[in-house]
């Protein structure tokens, strides 16, 4: 333990803490930017910097260590000089268009300004060469408003192990970005928008797609429907003050009301139809492999996280066979939206627009995939983020916090409580497993409240296995068969997985991955900043809306019944093949 | 591809593969290595004179590394160029006393008369433009060299006759670039 002093106070913690840490601990906030708990600490952007009693230099506290007894100033006069020149330096090569920025009112760079009084920008001079990559249907990067901090670096190439961005250059020079300061879609970008997530300023944001929205709701033509993922009922309401993990499931749905889309309906209502495709998809593998009847790869792996086939594909294109071949539930959605439902209405799928919201900006990517238009046009027209949607609604002047709930539309409007926690991190295969188990055994998951616990929560990579007992006649080849699953979010974490499985030192039938890190509710597209404190409140209230229904198992949901019944047929039969099923593309990582 | 009836010099130059091959060979050295990737630009800039994106993709495959990095990792150090070298360097003297006598006008001239900034080398590669700072000939001002020519006293109007004369005596293929 180290005993030290900040501005007067005496704080005890653990040799090796941070002056930062220690600050914080004692309530004392040093300002930050490059700086972000859990991802970096790497003393770049110099505005953490502090005075010690003894010390040659100002030191940056986010990397610099406690010793016993040290003392430490962090409002001395040269630490308040110094941090208000760096900031001042920021400002004087940053584009300063904060009234059209779309980080206007939230922008790191903006509020330290504001903090430390900063009236003037005292330093002029040359700008930095201005690029502006809006190579992908993604993401938009504009590296006049880039501050160098390097956390986009940070969590592409750590977290998700994708390293698609560095510094390229050097000193005046520099500019954080693809290979020789090119574009993203020249690289391997898989478009999660995690670099977006942690961007402090507006150098990297989604692809924004709010005037197209509006324009199709304008337009007296077309029938908009919008569908809204699993994870925005959980995140939207911070768009408008509210607390992290606050459920606006029915304010949501009044609002898209209100916006003036046709129809509002769930992509829960898909994550069921994923299930019941995908379940089936896994026991057919899973029989054909014990049966000796056929060959098939196992493990199987989800399909429905974007992000992540586009790393599979880059990454480990030899294991696509591996990949489940359904769509994910946003374009399994937009594919049935404009044959059923269009069907149903008697509207033609070219007159139909299908807007989704999702806290994803790959989803943005995988709505143009090529493969994706088996209606006969594009499946989903258009993608919103979650902060999308916010601002869509604050445009509209609408009261958000104050509107009354509303209820989805029927008939592709009705989400089970598995397909809630799709959300999250070992959702999808808890909700896989609700339903594969009862098939088999026609009894329900033996699990408390029928909670995968241990492949749940934010560990990076989760395990669990059960064996199969009392199996229907049908299913007998899996009596005593013990399945064995796991469960990865961040690309790292993935990647991690994969090797240890192509190293022999661990086997699974069934995988989940999802791109970011907590799953879709820590989202490329969810409001900023998202933290592990804050994954977890989003975390809960999924878990929450799941437990307050009566529905909890795909297989049980109405509406998937009646689309079975009336449309499709049976899970993978012929035109789930067509409508439901896609196919993958192996890309090279250079 | 370069077209081995136009490249003055691919007589005794080994061909892309060839190099390439080479290339495998240094990074099969080093694969697994801690700190190898800059030892192994070294070489590869060694090995081809510049380094091509074909030589950096194949260097960040091979050490696994992501192409962005490795790109970055290059663009950082002035050693190393992405840029094909010219046989012979042309430097153009921008010191104090050429600068003041005109330099940039020279350097603007040929950049205008070969068609490439500073750093690249012509389409037949046999000319480079780098920029100098003094060859000791203050009293020459402006100056500017080819390989180990100097030429004194450059005006800028004067430029295309000295590219075209060089040309003439040194480069006997017909329907070079300039």
């Amino acid at each position: 333990m180290a005993k030290i002093t900040i501005d007067n106070e005496v704080v005890e913690v653990p040799d090796g803490t941070t002056i930062l840490a220690a600050a914080r601990r004692a309530g004392i906030k040093i300002p930050t930017l490059c700086y972000l708990e859990d991802v970096q600490a790497i003393g770049a952007c110099r505005v953490c910097m502090v005075e010690v009693e003894g010390a040659r230099t100002l030191v940056a506290s986010c990397v610099a260590p406690v010793s016993d007894g040290m003392v430490v100033h962090t409002n001395s006069k040269k630490a308040r000089a110094a941090r208000k020149m760096v900031v001042e330096l920021l400002l004087s090569d940053h584009t300063g268009d904060c009234q059209v920025c779309d980080r206007n009112d939230d922008c790191e760079l903006q509020a330290l300004a504001r903090d430390l009084g900063i009236r003037d920008i005292t330093y002029q001079g040359e700008k930095s060469r201005r690029l502006v990559d809006d190579s992908t249907p993604a993401l938009v990067r504009d590296s006049a408003k880039c501050v160098l901090c390097r956390r986009c670096v940070t969590v592409c190439a750590d977290t998700q192990s994708v390293g698609g961005i560095f510094p390229q250059g050097r000193g005046f020079e520099t500019v954080i970005g693809p290979a020789f300061a090119g574009e993203l879609d020249d690289i391997v970008c898989v478009q999660c928008g995690q670099c977006a997530a942690v961007c402090p300023v507006g150098a990297i944001s989604e692809r924004d797609q709010v005037q197209e929205v509006w324009a199709a709701l304008d337009d007296p033509t077309k029938t908009v429907v919008v569908q809204t993922a699993p994870a925005i009922r959980a995140a939207l309401g911070e768009c408008f003050g509210l607390e992290p993990g606050t459920l606006v499931t029915g304010r949501m749905v009044t609002a898209l009301r209100r916006l003036g889309f046709h129809a509002v309906f769930d992509t829960n209502f898909a994550a069921d139809l994923t299930i019941m495709e995908e379940g089936n998809e896994l026991l057919t593998r899973l029989k054909k492999a014990l049966t000796g009847e056929g060959d098939v790869a196992l493990p199987m792996f989800t399909s429905c996280s974007p992000g992540w086939i586009k790393y599979i594909e880059y990454f480990y294109p030899d294991m696509l066979n591996n990949l489940s071949t359904c769509k994910s539930p946003q374009q399994m959605f937009g594919a049935i939206a404009k044959t059923y439902y269009a069907q149903k209405i008697g509207k033609k799928p070219e007159d139909m627009i299908v807007v989704s919201i999702m806290p994803c900006t790959a989803k943005k990517y995988e709505a143009q995939r090529p493969e994706m238009r088996d209606s006969g046009v594009q499946d989903v027209d258009y993608v919103l983020t979650t902060r999308e949607l916010g601002r869509m609604i604050t445009e509209a002047g609408i009261d958000f916090v104050n509107l009354p709930d509303g209820k989805q539309d029927s008939p592709i409007g009705l989400g089970s409580g598995a397909a809630d926690i799709f959300a999250n991190t070992g959702g999808v295969m808890e909700a896989a497993l609700r339903t594969a188990w009862e098939v088999v055994t026609g009894q329900e998951l033996p699990f408390d409240n029928l909670h995968v616990t241990p492949v749940a929560g934010l560990d990076g990579i989760k395990e669990a296995s059960a064996t199969f007992t009392n199996c229907l006649p049908e299913w007998s080849f899996l009596e005593g068969v013990t399945a064995k699953v796991a469960v990865a979010h961040g690309l790292g974490n993935a990647r991690r997985l994969i090797e240890k499985i192509r190293a022999g030192e661990a086997s699974y039938h069934f995988i989940e991955i999802m791109t970011c890190p907590g799953g879709c509710i820590g989202g490329g597209g969810q409001p900023r900043m998202t933290t592990n404190a804050i994954r977890k409140k989003r975390i809960e209230a999924i878990y929450k809306e799941d437990e307050g229904k009566a529905l909890r198992k795909s297989h049980k949901n109405p509406e998937i019944l009646q689309v079975y019944e009336e449309f499709l047929g049976a899970p993978l039969g012929e035109l789930s093949h067509k409508l439901l099923h896609t196919k993958y593309t192996p890309r090279t990582k250079v | 591809m370069v077209d081995k009836a136009q490249c003055c010099c691919s007589t005794e130059e080994a061909t892309e593969e060839e190099l390439l091959s080479r290339l495998d060979e240094v990074i099969a050295e080093y694969k697994g290595k801690p700190g190898a990737l800059i030892p192994v630009l070294q070489m590869a800039q060694a090995i081809f004179g510049y380094l091509p994106e074909s030589a950096l993709k194949k260097v960040a495959l091979g050490l696994d590394k992501s192409y962005s990095e490795v790109a970055g990792v290059v663009s950082f150090y002035a050693f190393f160029s992405t840029n094909p070298k010219g046989r012979q360097t042309i430097r153009v003297c921008l010191g104090t006393a050429c600068y003041v006598r005109g330099g940039k006008q020279v350097l603007e001239a040929l950049k205008s008369k070969l068609k490439i900034e500073v750093g690249e080398a012509t389409p037949d590669r046999e000319l480079s433009l780098e920029v100098a700072r003094c060859f000791g000939a203050c009293g020459l001002a402006p100056t500017m060299s080819i390989g180990e020519e100097v030429y004194k006293r450059v005006r800028p109007a004067k430029v295309g006759e000295i590219i075209e004369e060089y040309y003439k005596n040194n480069v006997s293929v017909k329907g070079a670039a300039v």
